[in-house]
């Protein structure tokens, strides 16, 4: 009885280490965990990229964008990664400067963000801008400014560790291009709105949409998805009047990707329709190129920034980790 | 030929000590890495990072909180079910007190949100009383999973110690007309108060360890023990000087409640037994019975409700289709694997390690006093309390990352890690079963030139087997539901159902985390069930040749 136990004990070892062998012609593909989820973009990426290279295309996930750079700094160079998807442009210059990535050698003039591209290292598949999503029905009286915001009393909010998380990152820069050396005061103000703050944007997402908080830090285009997939207009984002940061989610391929043909084929798939056309309904942001038809008139209902904040990526990568310092002092407090 | 076979045991014995030293030392290799030009300086102006003192603070601050609140509702409990000796399901109380030691930390954490969240079961009945219900992100979530977890548990120990009491003081108490409350002070107190310290200690020691319910249910910088903190200086900033700096705290840290916990006289397995008390009949007044039996309602409805939420919720989930996802299929056979493994390693160092003790304490028969090498054996099986699995698992990766991917080295971290975590709980349950063996063939198997491995088979095991299947019960049940270690070292290649719980819980697919919290509770339930009835008939058989 022992005995046979003992068998199928290695007979499952066998089957689960020789699951985790690489078979050929694979591209392997890190990003965010609300990306690969069932209702954001990985699945309908993974068949439309897999009809036209005849290959394998693999996801791993990691909880949000930020730790996508700490996963990388802790593989130390030893990566599965051909692709890196999800740094936006906060990291960039700092994700170069570890040598992890290689020039990604494609043409990027069907890229439209805002602002133009002209970067040879990583290439933007969305943009967005950060905005504090409410619900309706919790929240009489939206907040009109960041200042508002952080003055207000009215519901608690979930945010995301600028340690790991993009729109964590995004909004500690915010208040940061707002306050400026008052920054520290506000994250003080901020401290006392806050109910819980979680790794990654997917987390503190579905705590907000289960009720556990009333307001969430996110983009102004997430209403989109309840409007369209809901058929509801109880989640709505506040619009600030000091303007809103702005984010540009890359791409890039590593060292590693660079010796897979894939891996360019894929970056260049990015910027084609097929791929952008499932992006703002899946991820919820505004499409980096053109897609084959126009968006959901819903996108036309939503709050348009008045003014878009962004710092350039050298800004960010001379101050991130003194910033990240100084928010967590004032956090941990 | 009687001292080869004396040395054989000694040996295993020491290699094994040797081995917990070699793992341990992982958590120190790190510091003479960062030695080296330039390193030390990091170290040292981490020491004036805020955060790392802020983590030390809050480390001390909720382990004396839970510490406290788990001692002050578990005096109650205790009492309550010392007055009420004899009723229905008494047994069945006790036995459920015993399942949180086993139960995975993440899937209590599951349960604690589901009862005391926003839209849990208990805050919203509070709410709707008119009562404001504090917010479990944070301290408050931490304080009540702790309490969860260590109210029972203190309530064992408690129970243990008055089992201690001669049956003579009660009866007199009685006779003498004592009331409760000068019973309580007089009888039950004395006993129950040395019984409390070693339980403080104890409590203290896991709580300034805690991992798995602060980095779920923490809330985030706010309230960071050292353990999280460590973990998040390697895998959030990937900052090595803060991350060994703050190992080293907590070593500092742990090594103090550690000895606080010898000097209280207590062991981190108390709670794996609990003395049976000896029932007699007097006549009691109705109001104490009537406060008792409230007493244990509340305290036994406070352990009993997380588990009902982990079956209520985890049934409701689609648990057909779980079984259907490749990655469930995978994490459970990694689980399995690295439980079983490790758990064969916890049960193979306490088999040697418990063999060395017995060697040694053979050897001071006529002496009395304990020898060195006894001594030794017996604080090396004790080494991970004080350098707990997150330390070395992080001070393993610091060093594995130097050479190639830390990531491949996985299963043997989780397995010898989680092995070494099983060890203090395995050796307690093995020692006295081969001690006994030991005593009473030692001199019949060298008259007869029985050793080494024909020994083991013929003599040693048929006598430990069930003291070993219950070590490796419940070893393996402790390494299925880790998730310190596999929180540093998993990836997509190796993934076990505590951490697909955290990614799970993580992308919000609430549904998939409270069906596989079911399963993990029910495979660790089931074992604590096994090593219980084992351990019964053990006793009871004990009982019968006596």
């Amino acid at each position: 009885m022992r005995r046979t136990s003992l068998i199928l004990f290695t007979a499952l070892a066998c089957a689960g280490f020789s699951q985790a062998a690489a078979a050929e012609g694979t591209l392997t593909v890190y990003t965010y965990e609300s990306f690969t989820a069932d209702w954001g973009p990985g699945p309908q990426v993974e068949k439309a990229f897999e009809a036209q290279c005849d290959c394998d295309l693999k996801f791993v996930s990691v909880a949000d964008g930020v730790a996508l750079l700490n996963r990388l700094r802790l593989e130390g160079g030893n990566t599965d990664a051909d692709i890196v998807l999800g740094l936006d442009t906060n990291l960039t210059a700092e994700a170069k400067k570890t040598g992890f990535f290689a020039p990604h050698g494609i043409s990027t003039d069907k890229v439209t963000v805002p602002g133009g591209w002209s970067d040879d290292t990583f290439v933007p598949f969305d943009y967005g801008y950060f905005a504090v999503v409410y619900d309706t029905k919790a929240i009489v009286n939206p907040p009109k400014s960041m200042h508002d915001f952080l003055k207000g009393r009215e519901g608690k909010i979930v945010i995301e560790d600028p340690r790991t998380s993009t729109p964590g990152l995004g909004l500690m820069l915010w208040i940061r291009k707002i306050y400026g050396d008052l920054s520290p005061e506000a994250y003080e103000e901020l401290k006392q709105r806050v109910l819980t703050v979680t790794p990654g944007w997917s987390e503190a997402y579905g705590l907000f949409t289960s009720g556990e908080a009333h307001m969430v830090l996110s983009y102004t285009t997430s209403p989109a998805y309840h409007m369209i997939a809901e058929d509801s207009d109880r989640y709505q984002a506040a619009s600030f009047s000091e303007g809103h940061y702005m984010q540009i989610e890359v791409a890039g391929q590593t060292r590693k990707g660079a010796q897979n043909p894939l891996a360019a084929q894929f970056l260049a798939f990015m910027t084609s329709p097929a791929f952008q056309d499932i992006i703002p309904e899946t991820n919820w942001m505004l499409p980096a190129a053109p897609t084959s038809k126009p968006l959901d008139p819903a996108f036309g209902k939503l709050v348009q920034p008045t003014k878009a904040l962004i710092y350039t990526p050298e800004e960010v990568a001379e101050h991130r980790e003194d910033w990240v310092k100084q928010w967590l002092s004032v956090m941990s407090k | 030929m009687a001292t080869r076979s004396l040395t054989g045991a000694g040996t295993a014995a020491w290699i094994s000590v040797l081995a917990l030293v070699l793992l341990a030392a992982g958590a120190f290799l790190p510091l003479a890495i960062m030695a080296l030009p330039g390193g030390g300086g990091a170290v040292a102006g981490a020491l004036g990072d805020p955060v790392v003192w802020r983590s030390l603070r809050f480390t001390l601050v909720q382990a004396a909180l839970s510490t406290g609140l788990s001692l002050l509702f578990a005096v109650p409990v205790a009492a309550a079910l010392y007055e009420m000796r004899r009723f229905p399901g008494r047994g069945l109380v006790l036995r459920l007190f015993a399942l949180p030691l086993a139960l995975p930390q993440i899937v209590a954490v599951l349960a604690i949100v589901g009862l005391y969240g926003e839209r849990g079961a208990v805050s919203r009945m509070v709410e709707s009383a008119g009562l404001g219900f504090p917010s479990i992100y944070g301290l408050t979530g931490i304080l009540i999973a702790h309490v969860f977890f260590n109210m029972p548990l203190a309530v064992r120990i408690v129970l243990g110690g008055l089992a201690s009491m001669p049956g003579e003081y009660d009866r007199l108490s009685y006779q003498l007309g004592m009331g409760f409350r000068a019973r309580f002070r007089h009888v039950v107190w004395p006993f129950m108060r040395p019984a409390l310290a070693s339980a403080a200690s104890l409590i203290f020691m896991l709580c300034v360890t805690s991992f798995t319910v602060v980095l779920t249910l923490g809330g985030g910088p706010r309230a960071t023990t050292l353990e999280v903190a460590i973990y998040q200086a390697l895998t959030f900033d990937f900052d090595i000087a803060r991350a060994v700096l703050l190992a080293g705290v907590q070593i500092a840290v742990t090594a103090l409640a550690f000895g606080l916990l010898a000097r209280a006289g207590g062991e981190v397995s108390a709670g794996l037994t609990v003395g049976a008390l000896r029932p007699f009949l007097v006549r009691r007044h109705v109001p104490g019975q009537a406060v008792s039996a409230i007493t244990i309602l509340v305290g036994t409805l406070f352990v009993l409700l997380p588990f009902a939420v982990i079956i209520w919720r985890g049934l409701s989930a689609d648990l057909m289709g779980l079984f259907g996802q490749a990655g469930f299929q995978r994490a459970l056979a990694t689980s399995l694997i690295l439980g079983t493994l490790a758990a064969c390693l916890a049960v193979s160092l306490s088999l040697a390690l418990a063999s060395g003790m017995a060697r040694a304490a053979a050897g001071r028969r006529f002496r009395g006093e304990r020898t060195r090498a006894e001594r030794a054996i017996g604080q090396s099986s004790s080494l991970i309390l004080v350098v707990p699995p997150v330390v070395i698992a992080a001070g393993w990766f610091v060093v594995i990352r130097q050479f190639s991917s830390a990531y491949a080295a996985a299963p043997v971290m989780v397995v010898t890690i989680n092995a070494a975590m099983a060890v203090p709980f395995a050796i307690r349950l093995i020692l006295p079963a081969v001690t006994g063996a030991a005593e009473r063939y030692d001199r019949l198997c060298l008259q007869l030139g029985l050793r080494g491995f024909s020994r083991l088979r013929l003599v040693t095991w048929p006598l430990v087997r069930r003291a070993t299947l219950l070590a490796f019960a419940f070893s393996l049940a402790l390494s299925l539901g880790d998730l310190g270690v596999i929180a540093i070292f998993g990836s997509q290649d190796v993934q076990t159902l505590p951490y697909l719980i955290l990614q799970r819980m993580g992308s919000y697919r609430t549904q998939d985390a409270a069906g596989l919290a079911l399963i993990l509770c029910a495979m660790t339930m089931a074992l604590m069930m096994i090593a219980d009835r084992a351990g019964k008939e053990d006793s009871a058989r004990e009982r019968s040749e006596t």
